[in-house]
């Protein structure tokens, strides 16, 4: 057992880890239940975290490699007034989710794709969710939030 | 996964002495060896992560001119930092997806030879040198089988040092499961010669395609390679695709890469 210290969603977070516990199970066990676990074997994007702003799989990680970074989850997503951010508000108003099970990974996902590429097109958008999986939407409305969150018209993009 | 001790170290011979350990394993970026661990098919007593160590970071020009890229050195980081070698960087930006490419590594990808992979065709087709801590591998010597590489027990990749070519292009025909390479062709001309380098279509990894080189060599033009009888290598033949279908792809590939390497 190692005792690490994780900075996660600005607050320091200590806990003992082993060698083999994961980013997402130090993080669900610290009660951050809001980063899922879809698959376990680095396909579906549910777990995606930011390490150090970078969008990572938080199943393919170990919790000890994240030693002293700044971890941003979910949890941290919404402005300081308890509101939903732009890009949360967007799946809503755009039914960017349907059972809501990838959307916590779809929305670290797009955070991360709006800080490097603050106006991305639809090309884009859909390029950079390959390693995020939704079973439900058909990823239109995911893609089409995404596009209204960076402050673009989506009336182009047609209803497939 | 089965328990293991878990080391950190800042310096290369702090990793080596870890290395030492018996059963111990580098770990670059875990987007394999994660997974390789998750089902079973590795239980190492330790692993050492490669990850904090500035002196295997980074993408330099050497005095030779090659680009040298450190093992730790994210497909991200490549992707961004690789201008000099324009059709190494696209090809790093096309690894996986984004979180995948924020986390493995060039030495990862290069030591594990996963006959599906991107690099090793990058490094093969390049001339590249794999620099460990104890000798200078070239790449032609390196790539020993699926999944099986010149490295030594404990012995890891420092830095990639690959030459620049003049025009070079890698295509590769995804299977859209996976994103791996159903099969990937990069094709690199040096001034003293093509060198053509194939991934995901054989059973035994990665190759060079002699016959497209040699008459690439002379004439560097998608239709040099049309007469020719495609690879003779025992292709792999899976639910993706037949051994057939496989060696069709590598000229299609190949013509491709060519052509838009210009
Ligand atoms: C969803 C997904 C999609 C992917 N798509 C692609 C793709 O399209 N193309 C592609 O090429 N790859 C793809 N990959 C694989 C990815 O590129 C891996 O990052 C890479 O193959 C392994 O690099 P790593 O740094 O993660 O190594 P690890 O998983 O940490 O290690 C792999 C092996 O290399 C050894 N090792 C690591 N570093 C060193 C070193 N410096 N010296 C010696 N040995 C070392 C380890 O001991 C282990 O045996 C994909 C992976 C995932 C999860
Ligand atoms: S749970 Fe991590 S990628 Fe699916
Ligand atoms: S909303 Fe159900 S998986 Fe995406």
């Amino acid at each position: 057992m190692n005792e690490i210290t994780i900075k996660v969603n600005g607050k320091s977070v200590s806990g003992p880890v082993e060698g083999r516990t994961l980013l997402v199970d130090f993080l669900r066990g610290a009660g951050l239940t809001g980063t899922h676990v879809g698959c376990d074997t680095s396909q579906c994007g549910a777990c995606v975290v930011h390490v150090d702003g970078k969008a990572v799989k938080s199943c393919s990680i170990f919790a000890a490699e994240a030693e002293g970074a700044e971890v941003a989850t979910i949890e941290g997503q919404a402005n300081p007034d308890g509101s939903l951010n732009a890009i949360q508000q967007a799946f809503q108003d755009h039914h960017g989710l349907q059972c809501g099970f990838c959307t916590p990974g779809m929305v670290m996902s797009a955070a991360a794709l709006l800080k490097e590429n603050p106006r991305p097109s639809e090309h884009e958008i859909r390029e950079y969710l390959e390693g995020n999986i939704c079973r439900c939407t058909g990823y239109h409305n995911i893609v089409k939030a995404i596009l209204a969150a960076s402050g673009q018209d989506v009336s182009a993009i047609a209803a497939e | 996964m089965y328990a293991f001790d878990f080391e950190r170290p800042a310096t290369i011979d702090d990793a080596l002495k870890a290395l030492g350990a018996e059963d111990a394993q580098a770990l670059g970026g875990g987007q394999t060896l994660i997974p390789t661990l998750k089902s079973r098919l590795a239980s190492p007593s330790k692993l050492v992560s490669l990850t904090a160590i500035p002196e295997l970071k980074g993408i330099s020009t050497g005095d030779d001119g090659t680009l040298c890229i450190g093992a730790a050195t994210t497909h991200a980081e490549v992707a961004a930092g690789a201008g000099a070698y324009p059709a190494l960087a696209a090809l790093a930006g096309n690894i996986g997806d984004p979180a995948v490419r924020n986390r493995g590594t060039i030495g990862g990808s290069l030591a594990n030879n996963d006959p599906s992979a991107c690099y090793p065709a990058a490094a093969l087709a390049s001339g590249a040198t794999i620099v460990t801590n104890s000798r200078r591998i070239p790449a032609d010597e390196f790539f020993d089988g699926m999944f099986t590489t010149a490295l030594e027990e404990g012995e890891i990749i420092v830095e990639v040092h690959f030459p620049i070519p003049q025009a070079a292009n890698y295509q590769k025909f995804e299977q859209p499961a996976s994103r791996f390479a159903l099969v990937g062709v990069f094709v690199a001309r040096y001034p003293d010669g093509v060198r053509v380098a194939v991934t995901g279509a054989a059973e035994d990894g990665v190759f060079r395609w002699a016959e497209a080189e040699a008459a690439l060599a002379s004439d560097f033009s998608a239709g040099a390679i049309a007469g020719l009888d495609v690879p003779g290598n025992a292709m792999i033949g899976d639910l993706h695709g037949s051994p057939e279908y496989r060696a069709h792809l590598v000229k299609v590939m190949t013509g491709r890469a060519v052509k838009a390497a210009g």
